[in-house]
């Protein structure tokens, strides 16, 4: 059942919110020694908060809805790990504004999701407390950062989930879990609470069996909070009224750099145009569009991502929170608790964000990144100027086995060359399964929308989602 | 571009980072942020003369709340979370090199 289906059964009193709960815990008792897709599974909290939806008169527009939360965004009194060991144990004294919504629409939270540690990583296997697998094919990866959230929408452990994203960490895993999964406008929903990997980029997005719980989600998490100052001052434009509407006459290209570069899968390639054609065929005006500077994407991200870590990252000190190493003195002190509570991709981050930043170094590397972000903005607005939406691949392969990339980072990096030029330019972005590749995995097609674009990016997913072939 | 990260810079870096690396962590640093940078060295071939830096996707400054006193997280529940406390603070090594 979707979250549409689950909160109109509890409000209109067919089904109880326990009654659902359980059959979620059930999938989750049955498949999670597998798959791993949970750092901590609330079953007593998530019953507590079952009972009281069904006791209650105002049941609210999640009514029921079991969600799974990725384990960096603030549950009060609960763990909050960013699958590191550096904050292992640590207890957030609040709840994220996402949490605290979710908790007002009547949502019922199961638990909170495995990520690569410090949503760095793009196959969730940079986790302290070891990797999540993908329910398709256990032995393959589920994508990261927010593997975790994937994994637990494509077992069935709950409906919809959150993740977040810097540079792919919502899309990335839903292609290669066969799920939906939105990177919103940067700004549209709230950060407070959020773990801060890198400010300019982090936004937090829904993962969903299909497109129309992810619009459902996004309305209720999103809009502004007085919390979050980078947070935009408006409400979250209409997504569920217009989702099926006809996509006829609207515009839509096809980003040649993406769709045709070397590593893209000839599957996915085809997933692309394919759902290029079932547009086209739907009335909708196609055609390619070049993004130039999209191609210095992945350069750029991988300089201001780590910069910004390096600094965000400078409050785990052994202070305030989570892990202590002694030592004789405060710095020592820091850096022997960094050095034992940060992984090995962490630590390679804050060393590369660190030196971007460094004396003599920083126009070179960190300056030149942020001025080419400008291009990319500058290319994706001529883009805009021409079409409603763009299309591309959202992953250039599907799901790969675990172990395949842990030695080589840079080809770990590549995993997003295809979603990072999103969260540089702050735009708004979904992918959507649309059929299957190598090995039936199932392969995801992204469509690209312009700043606050998600009513028509939304529709446009819709009826690529009606007009897919079925995942095997 | 500058030349290739040397083991000198690696070391100075970890304590610019506050990272008490270990021996082998130094070794494989100096190799990976070789290689990560001879890729992300790629941004140097574009032409960004008169382009202006994005610090930030969004035009919003001076981000300002009402001048309103609003509760803030309760001190013991935030001291309880921290390694050590003592007397309503946060308590560390000490600092500079007096006697403890």
């Amino acid at each position: 059942m979707t979250a549409v289906e689950i909160a109109a059964d509890v409000r209109a009193g067919r089904r109880s919110a326990r009654d659902v709960l359980e059959q979620h815990l059930a999938a989750i008792d049955a498949r999670e020694s597998e798959i791993h897709a949970f750092n901590l599974v609330l079953a007593d909290e998530a019953r507590a908060a079952a009972d009281a939806i069904d006791a209650s008169d105002d049941k609210g527009p999640l009514a029921g809805v079991p969600i799974a939360i990725k384990d960096n965004m603030c549950t009060r009194g609960i763990p909050t790990t960013c699958s590191s060991r550096i904050l292992e144990g640590w207890k957030p004294p609040y709840d994220a504004t996402v949490v605290q919504r979710l908790h007002e629409a009547g949502g019922v939270i199961v638990g909170k999701t495995n990520l690569d540690e410090f949503a760095m990583g793009s196959s969730t296997e940079n986790s302290a407390f070891g990797p999540t697998r993908n329910p398709h094919d256990p032995t393959r990866v589920p994508g990261g950062s927010s593997g975790g959230s994937s994994a637990a929408v494509a077992a069935g452990f709950a409906p919809v989930a959150l993740g977040s994203e810097t540079g792919g960490s919502v899309r990335q895993p839903a292609s290669l879990c066969g799920v939906v999964g939105v990177k919103p406008t940067y700004g549209l929903v709230s950060r407070y609470g959020l773990v801060a990997f890198a400010s300019s980029l982090d936004q937090i997005g829904p993962l969903g069996t299909d497109v129309r719980d992810c619009a459902l989600l996004l309305e209720i998490v999103g809009g502004h909070d007085v919390l979050d100052s980078t947070s935009i001052p408006a409400a979250v434009p209409p997504l569920l009224d217009g989702l099926d509407d006809s996509v006829a006459g609207l515009g839509i290209g096809v980003i040649e750099e993406m769709t045709d570069r070397d590593g893209v899968e000839p599957a996915v390639r085809d997933a692309v145009r394919a759902a290029a054609a079932a547009l086209e065929a739907a009335g909708a005006h196609v055609a390619p569009v070049s993004v130039p500077s999209s191609e210095y994407g992945i350069s750029a991200y991988y300089l201001i991502a780590p910069a910004e870590a390096s600094s965000n990252l400078a409050r785990y000190d052994g202070v305030r929170y989570g892990l202590r190493v002694d030592g004789d003195d405060v710095a020592a002190m820091n850096a022997r608790t960094r050095d034992a509570g940060f992984g090995d991709e962490v630590k390679r981050r804050i060393m590369l964000g660190t030196y971007a930043l460094s004396a003599g170094y920083y126009d070179a590397y960190y300056g030149q990144a942020q001025r080419v972000r400008t291009l990319i903005i500058r290319d994706f607005e001529r883009a805009y100027q021409q079409f409603d939406v763009l299309l591309a691949p959202t992953s250039p392969t599907v799901a790969f086995e675990i172990g395949a990339k842990t030695n080589d980072p840079w080809a770990m990096y590549l995993c997003d060359v295809c979603t990072v030029p999103v969260n540089l330019t702050g735009h708004a972005a979904i992918s959507v399964p649309y059929g299957t590749g190598d090995f039936g995995l199932p392969v995801g097609v992204q469509v690209l929308a312009p700043p606050l674009g998600e009513p028509v990016m939304f529709r446009v997913a819709r009826a690529i989602e009606e007009r897919a072939p079925r995942a095997g | 571009m500058p030349e290739r990260i040397t083991r000198a810079e690696v070391e100075h870096v970890a304590r610019l980072a506050r990272l008490a690396l270990r021996e082998d962590e130094i070794e494989s640093l100096t190799s990976q942020l070789g290689s990560i940078l001879d890729h992300v060295a790629q941004v140097s071939a574009l032409d960004t003369r008169d382009v202006p830096p994005t610090a930030h996707p969004l035009p919003l400054v001076n981000v300002l709340r009402p001048d309103v006193v609003r509760p803030t997280l309760p001190r013991d529940e935030v001291l309880a979370a921290a390694p050590d406390a003592e007397d309503g603070r946060f308590r560390v090594p000490r600092i500079l090199g007096e006697a403890p």
